[in-house]
């Protein structure tokens, strides 16, 4: 396979050595779990968190004579996934054996796709950024291909005196393996994709994206060279389990073959762990070690294949992407590139957004969603999805502003109380009192109060009419923050002379 | 009252239904001949005993309340490379020790709902991987036939030695077997009796222990045409848990016994006559053109040329996917398990004693044929070879042949332990030349006793058939076997 180096070198990527600048170049196998009720090729469940062995069927134990049977939505999830990658489909795939022997892969072989998988060349949009200028940098960072394969079960040696365990619940569970191109120049490009891949896996359906459940893991590829120069030799970082730890491990990993590099040695292509408590790679075994894994299409599954039909079916019923969804918010609900990029990032927070936005100002529902909803959660530690405030009582709350009934002072308190004890905003509004004051006999006879007791103030403001200001806070703080503060505003100005 | 194990399966039928008999006494006959034979012949690994006279009863109250099956109360031997619900499926291998399935093969599933009754499961060479049963784990079979004057023991032929031994014997109304290079024609052509290697698809693999995915098929070894016919309406079917079984009505097989074969086409491929091919060979493949001739067929020469690579590229392929297949077999999760000093250790010491000589040799070269570098050069260029192959005969077929003659072996059966083939394992290869073709093409093929040497053993006629056209081999075969009489061997044992 030749690879082509598309992107320009650029110095603001380039880490800086003892002898000049270095450039890190990074390829990713992300294996994702396609969300599905049952394996690859058995009926046994691929439910997480069950007792060990209870998902296990004849065919995931590799009894003697069991045959697999290709699970037709694992198969639909990849298509589907593949158009979200807006790759090429290949409607015919093989199925192959990839031979070794470990207690946890009952066959003795895992069956995964090598020279044909089922979704070829496609892409995915990363977005850097902003900048200090607030500006947005798109990159396009190929995908290779995607195939289905088994994943394998799991070694327990932490159970017994003498002997290991294994557990078979995860033992040919489908997973797709993306494989990308090698196309990225750093860390932080390196986490946009795998941010930016399981945020489409996750709009798709296709896979759950629980980094910590093991559902999203990547092989991370690791490379360095003199800026310009031919592609160096990489390591690979086996099952990095976190979008953090995937930019610790490429930072160390770069550093640690540029200081053997400068130092006159040269890399050994190897397969390398990473411990995140010390934030380090550490070598797991060498190319000599590496297996041969002796591939050949697995003869008790035909080629898998399908129609055009099959897939315009499921390109018809695909969900709007994050990419499609970002230019939406832009060009019709006129968000700036920066909200429109916080709200698709997740499919649960757009979804949130559209909801509060229906029938609202896009702009107003975009502020509150980011700036109090997303914060107060962020401070929570909680997801979206386990949020305190629906998106009709947020909803709630922009239209008593919108309406004038509350300020947008009283709306914070608003958000804080619906928070900690729920509640129908506009209800609690009526009980609590907290109604904005627009009786301007009320606000006036306060304005008056002000300037009557303070004499020094009113001297100071004829001199410099920005000290407005501090009448329109005394006057809040005099009725409690529920006068209209535009009508104060009005008022202290016309009182006092000051000219609009 | 005569011998009830002289009985074919489709006059027992007859007896059964008509009350003359019952299921258990037919059974019971067949317990005791295999109590009375099996220690010379071997052919048994396991009886079940118990478990043939309750299906027998079951089958005795279906046969009252008019509700027999196709089968019902006919007394069969089981491969032991089936699957078998709670009874010894080890495949002849000392690595399956022990080894109690909790699931039942879909072909043996396929005759119990027919009526049939199990009585235990048949010897074979180990895995399925030799041609003279001489690998299995628990000792040979002895071929019931001897050469007339001599007390030589002789091979039934394998892997399906078990099997025919057990049929030819009398030792049991039919059998399963299953045919990956000709383990089912090869032993039937040895032992007199019919074997057919229905097309690759045709019967589930579904809980038959794998040897060679791509090749193995499932298959009956009968008395004759007609039970041969019979057995394989019942054991045939499509299974949605082998995606490789295939989705096609199952014919009346019997319905095709007698049918004429006036205007059929016969091919007789010029490439199977081979060097050093017994002169008595060639004499008996000319007599079944005679015959076919009589009865109307139209005789035509054809060429298949790619056979001649058809065995080199078989043990490629099939030791290929056996390596892959066997991996299973490692000690963790049942069967035979050494304990070793690590995992590394206990696999090695599990499979070191668990497989014998001829699968670890195929292990070996499977596992070599798909090593990096030399993959290229020979699975991919047998892959080739088996392309050729079956254009070959897609050739022929599409020129106008019905069905193709050939002989089954290039001999009648051997000595056990003969020198000669124990020091070259590629002379006992040789066996299935005639054979291995049809596998490779996934093509129906049948074997049909056409006569005897000078030795007095009995010698098969192949006919090669169109996938899924089973219906005209036995029509073919049935003509040759009208022709030719039945045999049977004389006891010794």
């Amino acid at each position: 396979m030749t690879i082509i180096d598309v992107r320009t070198p650029d110095p603001k990527r380039f880490i800086p050595g003892a002898t000049g600048d270095w450039e890190v170049i990074i390829g990713m196998e992300v294996h994702a779990q396609v969300t599905s009720n049952s394996k690859l090729f058995s009926g046994a469940s691929t439910a997480f968190g069950n007792s060990p062995n209870a998902n296990v069927s004849l065919v995931d134990a590799a009894m003697p004579g069991m045959l697999p049977v290709i699970n037709e939505e694992c198969v639909r999830q990849a298509v589907r996934t593949g158009l979200g990658l807006k790759a090429q489909i290949n409607k015919r795939s093989i199925f192959d054996r990839k031979n070794y022997f470990y207690p946890d892969l009952p066959q003795g072989y895992q069956i995964s796709q090598y020279k044909d998988p089922i979704v070829g060349e496609g892409k995915i949009v990363i977005s850097l950024g902003p900048d200090r200028q607030g500006n947005f940098e798109d990159i396009e960072i190929g995908i290779e291909r995607l195939h289905l394969e088994q994943d394998a079960g799991k070694s327990m040696h932490d159970q017994h005196p003498t002997m290991s365990y294994v557990d078979l619940n995860r033992s040919g569970v489908a997973l797709m393996e993306i494989v990308s191109k090698p196309d990225m120049r750093s860390s932080d490009e390196a986490k946009a994709y795998m941010t930016k891949l399981r945020s489409i896996v996750r709009y798709l359906g296709t896979c759950d994206g629980n980094m910590d459940e093991g559902s999203m893991r990547a092989d991370v590829n690791v490379s360095v060279r003199r800026p310009g120069e031919a592609f160096g030799t990489r390591c690979e970082i086996k099952n990095v389990n976190s979008i953090r730890f995937i930019g610790q491990a490429i930072e160390y990993e770069a550093r640690r073959q540029i200081g053997i590099l400068e130092d006159g040695g040269s890399i050994d292509q190897e397969t390398r762990l990473f411990d995140p408590s010390r934030g380090e790679t550490r070598s797991m075994r060498s190319k000599e070690d590496a297996h041969d894994y002796r591939y050949f299409p697995d003869p008790d599954l035909l080629p898998l294949e399908f129609d055009d039909a099959y897939v315009e079916e499921l390109k018809t019923h695909l969900p709007e992407l994050p990419d499609d969804k970002k230019a939406r918010f832009v060009t019709e609900l006129g968000l700036s590139v920066y909200d429109a990029s916080v709200l698709v990032s997740e499919k649960a927070i757009a979804d949130y957004f559209e909801a509060v936005a229906a029938g609202r100002d896009g702009k107003a529902a975009a502020n509150w969603v980011i700036n109090d909803l997303l914060g107060a959660l962020n401070k929570a530690g909680k997801a979206i999805e386990e949020t305190p405030v629906s998106p009709g009582q947020l909803g709630g709350i922009i239209d008593l502003i919108k309406d004038g009934t509350i300020s947008g002072k009283i709306a914070k308190d608003l958000f804080e109380i619906v928070w900690a004890e729920g509640g129908v905003p506009a209800e609690i509004v009526e009980n609590r009192g907290m109604k904005q004051v627009t009786d301007t006999g009320a606000i006036e006879k306060a304005v008056d109060d002000i300037i009557a007791a303070n004499p020094d103030q009113v001297e100071k403001v004829k001199a410099k009419p920005t000290l407005a200001g501090w009448f329109v806070g005394q006057v809040m703080k005099a009725t409690g923050g529920k006068a209209n503060p535009q009508a104060v505003q009005a008022l202290v100005k016309a009182k006092l002379g000051i000219e609009e | 009252m005569t011998d009830l194990t002289r009985l074919t399966i489709a006059e027992a039928r007859e007896k059964l239904g008509a009350k003359e008999i019952t299921a258990v006494e037919l059974t019971d006959a067949y317990l005791s001949a295999i109590d009375a034979a099996n220690g010379a012949l071997n052919a048994y690994v396991t009886v079940t005993p118990d478990k043939a006279r309750e299906m027998a009863k079951a089958s005795d109250a279906r046969i009252a309340e008019g509700k027999a099956g196709a089968l019902e109360g006919i007394p069969l031997g089981i491969k032991d490379l089936f699957g078998t619900r709670d009874v010894h499926t080890q495949a002849c291998s000392h690595i399956l020790d022990g080894f109690k399935p909790k699931y039942e093969s879909t072909v043996t599933q396929n005759l119990w709902n027919d009526g049939a009754v199990m009585l235990g499961k048949l010897n074979m060479d180990e895995f399925a991987m030799g041609s003279s049963n001489e690998t299995s784990y628990y000792g040979p079979v002895k071929n019931p036939w001897r050469a007339e004057g001599s007390n030589l023991d002789l091979v039934p032929g394998g892997s399906s030695g078990g099997s025919a031994a057990a049929v030819a014997a009398f030792l049991c109304a039919g059998a399963t077997a299953t045919d990956t290079g000709g383990s089912i024609r090869q032993p039937a052509a040895f032992t007199g009796t019919v074997g057919i290697k229905p097309t690759y698809g045709r019967c589930s693999r579904w809980g038959v222990v794998a040897f060679a995915s791509s090749l193995d098929q499932a298959g009956p070894i009968a008395r004759d045409v007609r039970d041969a016919a019979i057995l394989l309406k019942s054991m045939a079917s499509v299974d949605a848990k082998d995606t490789t079984s295939v989705d096609l009505p199952v014919p009346d097989y019997e319905k095709a016994v007698g049918q004429s074969i006036k205007g059929m086409k016969i091919g007789i491929p010029r490439e199977y006559r081979v060097d050093g091919m017994p002169e008595e060979i060639e004499a008996l493949w000319q007599q079944g053109i005679a015959w076919l001739k009589e009865a109307g067929a139209e005789i035509v020469d054809i060429s298949l040329p790619h056979t001649k690579y058809a065995l080199p590229a078989y043990y490629i392929v099939a030791p290929a996917e056996a390596s892959s297949n066997l991996a299973r077999y490692d000690g963790v999760r049942y069967g035979l398990r050494v304990d070793g000093k690590d995992i590394v250790d206990m696999y090695e010491k599990t499979r070191a004693a668990g497989f014998g000589k001829e699968v670890k040799r195929r292990i070996m070269i499977g596992t070599y044929v798909l090593s990096a570098g030399y993959y290229d050069a020979y699975y991919l260029q047998a892959q080739k070879v088996r392309t050729l192959i079956k254009r070959d005969f897609e050739l022929a077929f599409d020129a106008g042949v019905d069905a193709i003659l050939t002989p089954a072996t290039p001999s009648s059966a051997f000595g056990i332990a003969d020198e000669d083939l124990a020091a070259d394992p590629v002379k006992m290869y040789l066996n299935d030349i005639f054979t291995v073709t049809v596998n490779m093409a996934g093509l129906p093929g049948i074997a049909v006793p056409a006569g005897l040497d000078h030795k007095g053993l009995p010698l098969g006629l192949q006919l090669i058939g169109k996938p899924f056209e089973e219906e005209t081999l036995f029509k073919t075969a049935h003509v040759i076997e009208k022709a030719a009489g039945r045999f049977s061997p004389q006891k010794w044992w």
